[in-house]
């Protein structure tokens, strides 16, 4: 067992907005500067939708991540570093400019300079690229609430894997918004594409970041990550990607993103893992298995052997407190309610979801059914108008199982707290058909509800 | 162990790990590294920064959040939220952070490309006015010539909104605008210059000084409120109150939750938290919203009734509360509340109508017989025990008079408040019904008793038969059950208008009240825009109040209403009006109905081809019958109802010298004159030129680019530059009665439109003058929400760059230019000022019973304060008005501080102000400063200064004759200092209806429901019932579904669903942005590039494949008022038959010209027009009187129609 600690993050997306707030601070903080103008370090996008760069998900296409080789190991999707090497002046498999969308801005002094005219002056659009009018046709959150929908969401890869099964109508129309940042891996296919050794994983809380001295900028980083979260600054010619907000964690200030995140939504946590075991968990033969796999090497943090070696490790006594209380490993185990993004990439990403309820479809209300009463929650959970194999596709490599175990604990969290609600006495029988007591459901009811910032981050 | 590639690859990896720092994997798979990060400083210098400072965002938005301002090297750098909020308590989530993206983006402005940096002003003005003056050699009088030249005058007029502006000096700026004040007031009359700044709360000192200003000349500041549409009329209808709501932590506390017209999300960005996480304590979350909105994401259950078609909904589920709630089973604790909180024990009489009844009256005292002026307003209702009319404590006639000292309260005693006068006798009832069936009669019976010799039946007892609830042995048509589709109110009545599935109906409201039952009345509806913002849209909310007053939430913590648009609760609101409308100088100050002055003096009113008789119940009595709403609008000016500025067709500085000449009282003397018709209202002649407003400031706003309803009309008849108008103007037999009508419109009432503004807008594009102003990071100010209970800092994080200042400094260089040039040219003058009859005060008496008595109609003498505005003369200094802004006036120790009619002595408040802020020569304190305005405001405020609060409170308890002790923290004082380091909770203070008492969430009413202190309407109680003449002719007496208007019928539009490739017809509503608060950030670089980049309108497909349009095409959207292009937003989640253009797109950014006119398209506010209903104009009778942004005609703007069509995609620029 060799323990490291990695920083990570929770977002609960049954309680996210949409709203954009983290995307903002960050871009102000971090990349609103010429040479990143499309470059959003955290973006949120609504699913269904084609997310940004569009259509980033298709891993046939665009070939991020790992995948297994005819013998079981790992291997880069888009090819092996040898052949990298080779091809290091060829154009990487990237999205284009285009993918992401052309940045643009306006003639603004228009309105002052107008001369006297004969209408009113107007600040046009101008390309960021080339400086020239332009028409805008794509940004980087185009299909936001369903823009589009007809025309876009069709092209969603997540969509498309569930093909026929949902249809774009207003009667049953369903969306949540899924906000992204670096997944900062424990497997990172960035770290592992960079041929100039460039970029790497932080030893201490596993920060994934750039050198910017080293960078060369082949962009193979962009290629191999299949959450394109590696950007391409044009005006210094190197990646550029999510710190994790390291001189603001450092000094303990949670990054830019959660703490200006007006949903609550954002869990910030130290967890400890084995990194002896991290290769072999990746590359388990069933997809469907990497969801526990990624679980089994988490590691315990009131285990004691796990203590004493990550003592071993000279982790500090301060950051074992710090893991034993991390909302970040109550979430995922106590609590069971978080799951990776896409854990088949096979990258073991560090930042989990806590997948969203949404409204009951009519024909179940139309029935009598009532979310909050404890007799009809798993039937609800299963009529959501989001559909349990959307959310599958996601976050367990398409089998719904966990999403509804998931699920089926928000719903019982709400039926259990409801009584309590209204005064009338607690009723273990709820807590227990998820498989959870009472006092668990009433942590997590704190957790997620009261989420208090100290407990937050 | 796991490997990765193959052993070549490995091999050569295996060597680079030698050449590189860190640790490589052993699988060579990943690196880590520790230490030896140079390359990493360029974050970590980015991230470094000098000063973090407290401020927050301005006046359009209800966030109120605090935000952090990050400066560096003198620039600011970015924001994030403060997370420092007070706790709530541990037991509910916390206010931090607070904040939305618009907000986020807001630094963008400071150094952005479309920051004003300079003052501006249209050149060809300059140009004349520099020449002219210079052979003049006056400024006032060379602004004179170049007004009434008419060539001059036209040039400049019909170059406005077409580039041409030049840079000049801020003193050459102040200049022209103070000749331009001058000018206005001695030729035309200080009523003539009108100002607009909406919603105080979110910069108190911002709005203040520029109010203080226009009212120390006497000038007329324009209401916002119901201008925006955004006050619920049926407010003050049913609590006499203008909005008073919960603070968004007490959501938490509802155990039902309905979004009802209200995007949460987007519009209560920082507080949607709560929503969200109520739902894990067992929060059950309904919403109604025409399109799958970003609420409906959270709900429950999401109902869809079609627009505007809500209050059929509401209305359905009023009636299966009142059958199963009351009829079927008795739920003690409704019953219970609705006999001490409501009117619906109270009786009422009926009246004779061919030869059946229809409900008429309040029983009053002075229907029993008892004398005194008052007992027309004490109501009455029958004791249980006895039988015997009781006239409880409580109602109007205990407020104000002498007798009524220490009873003005809601306690009953003994009594037991019988609510239905079932028992021997019933009779039918005529109701009117608009669902557009029948005769529109509906026959239903009520119970009856004679009491007094009046035929009389209670609130309740109508309230059923509306609402359709049949009881035995009752005579009259009911339905027959909930599955009766065709007499109202039942579920399956609503569900071919609203769409919304009668069981589903049925379902909700029962959940609705049980829940109510269940949980001590924490049952919420928080309402918005998507409901109020209709012509008839305080019946759909009277239906929504039925729903949360019925089941007893009204006045406790998470339930009730909860509406949330615009205005905004100034929490320190005395403090702020004192000095706002400069009444420590001089009162009253000229208070106008914003709707009413557009509505005017924009023409709109020439256009309107249907009669006001439109909204007329079938029960009339022919009150409206061929009348145009504009006369009704001056029949209200001239029986005092509403205000009306400009007032008189002749200045009132020279009515002033008349009334002294003639050595007359003021009162009667212009009475006199204006009964023999010597002396008529402006409003009567709104186009001719001596009635024409001159002058309009706008700051703090962008009047052109957002709230113009009619926007196209302000440019033609307000402006007289170019405009898309293509409606025709009424014919002969439409036209208004009492108003003249010149053949030819007037075009170009304004001699000076000037704004104060960071950002290029709509209004600064058509702007004279515009002034470059501070932003929200430039300036000290204060800002409070109903959202929060905090009121908090904006803090400078830089001086005002370039030549930017404050509002507070531009307001008082323009006060120092007019000074100097009214001293010679004004020097010190009587100004009569005519005053509407006002809420809160004993004119609420003026009109017993409610019943309409037009002077003019009669041939009577009007008596000012009863059937005319009252009048008062005040004496201006304008040789002293700069210095009179900059410090607090004498009248204030005289005559003290008044909100909502409590009166607070403010003397020992001035005093101590004086220590802080300093005294002026005279020994007053000092407004000399920002700051010192802030502290004022602070200390004369009960929410701010506990002494005050608890003065209030035992002021109160005088004339109630109820104990408010311990309400008030008297021993807190907050200080603006306080309000910089961090959020300060606020002080419960009479001037508001909740408590924050020991921590408490504030919920509205909750001390008139603890305390027993009397609503502020006729019963005392909340209002079922509206017995005014008016109510009765529009046939809104009671809650009561009405449907959007018929733009068909009205104006000739195309009916919805009409048309195809050439252009289809659709309902055009306008809602909340989620890219920006009105139209700030819609030009903001950061909020365009998240959404899609300039104007866009959303649509169905069904919509969009009539008309062949594809998503991101170009669209024209054209209808009578003008015209829109945009692109289209195709999308699923929008139901058919209905197209957004999100509330506020402008014209200054990616709008091109437009197919239909041939220029530039227009703001969505393009295609709207003002339609005025007139029973907003009600005044003068209890509830329904005026106060200034507490009740007036809603400038309403959603039951309109468009045509869509694909264009041709290449525009032009």
């Amino acid at each position: 067992m060799r323990v490291m600690a990695q920083l990570a993050m929770v977002m609960n997306l049954d309680k996210c907005i949409g709203c954009h707030t983290c995307s903002v601070t960050c871009k102000q903080a971090w990349t609103n500067r010429s040479g990143t103008e499309y470059v959003w370090f955290n973006n949120v996008e609504t699913r269904p939708g084609q997310g940004y760069p569009r259509t980033y998900q298709d891993q046939d296409k665009w070939r991020g991540g790992w995948e297994l080789n005819k013998r079981g190991r790992l291997r880069l999707k888009a090819g092996g570093r040898l052949r990298k090497l080779f091809t290091i002046f060829a154009n990487p498999l990237m999205p284009s400019i285009q993918d992401y969308y052309e940045p643009w801005t306006y003639d603004y002094d228009r309105l002052f300079s107008a001369p006297a005219t004969e209408d009113t002056p107007v600040a046009r659009p101008k390309s960021l690229i080339t400086g020239q009018n332009t028409k805008i046709t794509w940004s980087a959150n185009w299909d936001d609430n369903l823009a589009g929908g007809p025309e876009l969401a069709p092209a969603d890869p997540v969509l498309k894997k569930l093909s026929g099964q949902v249809k774009l109508e207003f009667e049953r129309a369903f969306m949540f918004y899924l906000p992204r940042i670096c997944e900062h891996c424990l497997n990172p296919s960035c770290v592992a594409s960079c041929p100039s050794g460039a970029m790497y994983k932080r030893s201490e809380d596993g920060i994934v970041l750039v050198d910017q001295d080293r960078c060369r900028g082949w962009r193979m980083c962009v290629t191999g990550c299949p959450y394109k979260k590696v950007y391409f600054n044009h005006r210094t010619g190197k990646a550029e990607k999510c710190t994790f907000c390291y001189p603001r964690v450092e000094v303990g200030i949670p990054t830019v993103c959660s703490e200006t995140c007006v949903g609550r939504l954002r869990y910030i946590g130290l967890i400890l893992y084995d990194a002896d075991r991290v290769a072999e968990a990746a590359a388990v033969p069933d997809e469907k298995d990497l969801y526990e796999a990624q679980k089994s090497v988490l590691l315990d943090p009131h285990d004691p052997e796990v203590i004493a070696a990550a003592r071993r490790e000279g982790i500090p006594d301060d950051w074992l407190e710090a893991a034993r209380k991390s909302p970040i490993h109550k979430l995922i185990f106590e609590y069971g309610v978080a799951l990776p993004l896409h854990p088949e990439y096979r990258t073991m990403p560090m930042v989990w979801y806590i997948p969203p309820l949404s409204p009951v479809v009519d024909v179940l209300a139309n029935t009598g059914h009532d979310g909050e009463d404890a007799g009809n929650l798993f039937g609800a959970i299963d009529a959501l108008r989001i559909p349990i194999g959307y959310l599958a596709e996601l976050f367990t490599a398409g089998d719904p199982e966990p999403v509804k175990a998931v699920l089926r604990r928000l719903a019982a969290m709400r039926s259990y707290m409801r009584r309590l609600n209204l005064g009338q006495k607690s009723d273990e029988s709820i807590a227990d058909a998820v498989g959870m007591t009472g006092d668990q459901i009433e942590g997590m009811h704190r957790l997620l509800a009261l989420a208090p910032y100290a407990e937050r981050y | 162990m796991a490997s990765t590639d193959g052993p070549l690859s490995d091999a050569l990896l295996q060597f680079g790990r030698y050449l590189r720092p860190g640790k490589v994997s052993p699988d060579l798979r990943t690196l880590h590294q520790i230490g030896g990060r140079q390359g990493d400083v360029f974050y970590r210098d980015r991230w470094s920064h000098d000063k973090v400072v407290r401020s927050t965002h301005g006046v359009n938005c209800t966030g109120s959040c605090s935000w952090k301002v990050y400066v560096k090297d003198g620039v600011i750098t970015w924001e994030a939220q403060q997370t420092d909020y007070p706790s709530v308590g541990g037991d509910r989530p916390e206010y931090e952070p607070r904040g939305c993206p618009r907000g986020a983006a807001f630094s963008w402005y400071t150094y952005s490309p479309t920051r004003v940096r300079f003052p501006y002003a249209r050149g060809v003005l300059v140009e004349m006015y520099r020449e002219a003056k210079a052979r003049l050699g006056d400024p006032v009088a060379a602004w004179a010539e170049i007004t009434t030249d008419p060539d001059k005058r036209r040039r400049y007029q019909t170059a406005r909104g077409k580039g041409g502006l030049v840079r000049v000096t801020w003193d050459e700026a102040t200049e022209i605008i103070a000749a331009a004040h001058v000018h206005t007031i001695k030729t035309h009359g200080p009523d003539r210059v009108a100002g607009f700044s909406p919603i105080p709360a979110m910069s108190m000192t911002s709005h203040a000084v520029g109010a203080r200003f226009v009212s120390l000349i006497g000038g007329s500041m324009l209401s916002f409120y119901d201008w925006y549409a955004d006050l619920p009329v049926a407010s003050p209808q049913v609590f006499g109150d203008q909005t008073d709501v919960p603070e968004s932590a007490d959501w938490w506390d509802a155990a039902y939750l309905m979004l009802w017209g209200s995007n949460v999300p987007v519009t209560r960005t920082p507080d949607a938290h709560y929503m969200a996480e109520a739902r894990y304590r067992g929060q059950k979350v309904v919403v109604l919203s025409p399109d799958y909105n970003d609420a409906a994401k959270f709900a429950d259950e999401w109902l869809a009734p079609h627009p505007g078609t809500d209050g059929a909904l509401a209305m359905a589920m009023g009636h299966v509360i009142l059958k199963e709630f009351f009829v079927e089973r008795s739920t003690p604790a409704f019953l219970d509340y609705v006999k001490r909180f409501t009117d619906l024990p109270f009786l009422v009489r009926l009246r004779e109508r061919d030869g059946g009844f229809v409900p008429d009256k309040f029983l009053t005292a002075a229907d029993l017989g008892q004398e005194g002026k008052e007992a027309a307003f004490a109501t009455v209702l029958l004791d249980a025990r006895t039988g015997e009319p009781v006239v409880p404590n409580g109602s109007l006639g205990f407020r104000y008079s002498e007798e009524g000292q220490g009873r003005w309260n809601l306690d009953l005693g003994e009594v037991d408040p019988l609510l239905t006068a079932l028992g021997a006798e019933a009779v039918p009832v005529a109701l009117p019904r608009f669902d557009g069936h029948g005769d529109g009669v509906l026959e239903r019976g009520v119970p009856v008793r004679r009491v007094g010799g009046h035929l009389v039946t209670t609130v309740y007892d109508l309230m059923l038969a509306q609402y359709g609830v049949a009881r035995d042995g009752l005579p009259g048509r009911w339905p027959t059950g909930y599955d009766d589709a065709d007499e109202p109110y039942t579920p399956a009545w609503q569900e071919p208008l609203t769409s919304v599935p009668a069981a589903a109906a049925a379902r909700i409201a029962r959940e609705f009240a049980r829940n109510a039952e269940d949980s001590g009345g924490r049952s919420m509806i928080i309402m918005g825009a998507g409901t109020n913002h209709w012509f008839h849209s305080d019946t759909i909310y009277r239906s929504f109040l039925a729903l949360t007053t019925l089941t007893g939430c009204q006045g406790v913590n998470g339930g009730g209403w909860a509406h949330y648009v615009g205005q905004e609760k100034c929490r320190p609101v005395t403090g702020w009006a004192q000095l706002a409308f400069g009444l420590d100088w001089s009162r009253p100050p000229r208070q106008m109905i914003g709707t009413a002055f557009w509505y005017l003096h924009t023409d709109q009113w020439r256009y309107d081809t249907y009669s006001a008789d439109v909204v007329s119940s079938p029960l009339a009595n022919g009150t409206f019958a061929g009348k145009a709403t504009a006369d009704l609008l001056s029949q209200s000016a001239r029986l005092g109802w509403m205000p009306s500025y400009p007032t008189f067709d002749r200045n009132p500085l020279d009515l002033a010298d008349e009334v002294a000449a003639a050595g007359a009282e003021p009162g009667p003397y212009v009475a006199g004159q204006v009964a023999r018709g010597e002396l008529g209202f402006a409003c009567e002649d709104p186009d001719a030129p001596q009635n024409w407003p001159r002058v309009l400031t706008v700051w703090r706003a962008n009047l052109l680019g957002s709230s113009a309803k009619g926007n196209e009309y302000f440019l033609r008849h307000l402006l007289g530059t170019d405009s898309a108008v293509r409606a025709e103007e009424a014919a002969p037999d439409q036209r208004p009665d009492s108003l003249t009508w010149p053949e030819e419109a007037p075009r170009g009432k304004l001699d000076l439109l000037l704004s104060l503004d960071f950002r290029m807008t709509s209004t600064t594009l058509f702007s004279d003058i515009v002034l470059p102003a501070a932003t929200w990071y430039e300036k000290h100010d204060l800002s409070s929400t109903d959202m929060h209970p905090f009121v908090h800092a904006f803090t400078p994080a830089i001086d005002p760059p370039w030549q930017t200042r404050t509002d507070f400094a531009a307001f008082h260089a323009i006060a120092r230019s007019f000074s100097r040039l009214a001293k010679t040219h004004l020097g010190t003058r009587k100004d009569v000022v005519a005053v509407p009859l006002l809420h809160d005060t004993p004119d609420e008496l003026a009109t017993p019973h409610g019943a309409v008595r037009d002077w003019r109609e009669t041939g009577d003498t009007p008596v000012p304060g009863r059937d005319f505005p009252k009048i008062v003369v005040v004496e201006r200094d304008y040789g002293a008005v700069a210095d009179k802004m900059a410090a607090l006036g004498p009248l204030l120790d005289r005559l003290g501080a008044t909100t909502k009619g409590l009166t607070y002595d403010v003397s020992g408040e001035i005093a101590r102000l004086g220590r802080i802020n300093g005294v002026t020569a005279d020994g007053r304190p000092s407004l000399a400063t920002d700051v010192n305005m802030c502290e004022a405001i602070l200390a004369l405020s009960g929410t701010t200064n506990g002494h005050l609060a608890a003065q209030g409170f035992a002021t109160l308890a005088r004339r109630t004759g109820t104990s408010f002790d311990g309400l008030a923290d008297e021993h807190k004082q907050i200080t603006f200092a306080d309000t910089q380091t961090r959020p300060v909770p606020v002080i419960t203070s009479p001037e508001w209806s909740g408590s924050e008492t020991g921590g408490r969430r504030y919920s509205a009413f909750t001390v008139n429901v603890e305390h027993r202190k009397p609503w502020h309407t006729l019963t005392g109680r909340q209002h079922f019932y509206l017995d005014h003449d008016w109510m009765h002719e529009a046939g809104e007496a009671l809650p009561v579904y009405r449907p959007p208007l018929n733009m068909t019928a009205m104006f000739g539009e195309p009916g919805i669903g009409e048309g195809g490739e050439a252009g289809i017809t659709v309902r055009y509503l306008t809602p909340h942005s989620k890219w920006s608060i009105h139209s700030e950030y819609q030009d903001n670089l950061l909020m365009l590039t998240l959404s899609r980049g300039g104007p866009t309108i959303w649509m169905s497909p069904a919509d969009a494949a009539k008309a062949k349009i594809a998503d991101n095409d170009w669209v024209e959207a054209v209808n009578r008022n003008g015209v829109v292009v945009a692109r289209a937003v195709v999308s699923h989640r929008m139901p058919e038959g209905t197209v957004y253009m999100y509330h506020a797109q402008e014209r200054v950014v990616d709008v091109p010209k437009t197919e239909a006119s041939g220029r530039r398209g227009g703001i969505h506010n393009s295609l709207t027009r003002l339609l005025v209903k007139p029973t907003h104009l009600i005044g003068g009778y209890a509830q329904l009187s005026f106060a200034f942004n507490y009740l007036g005609p809603t400038g309403n703007q959603r039951d309109e129609v468009t045509v869509i069509r694909r264009r041709s995609q290449e525009v032009d620029y």
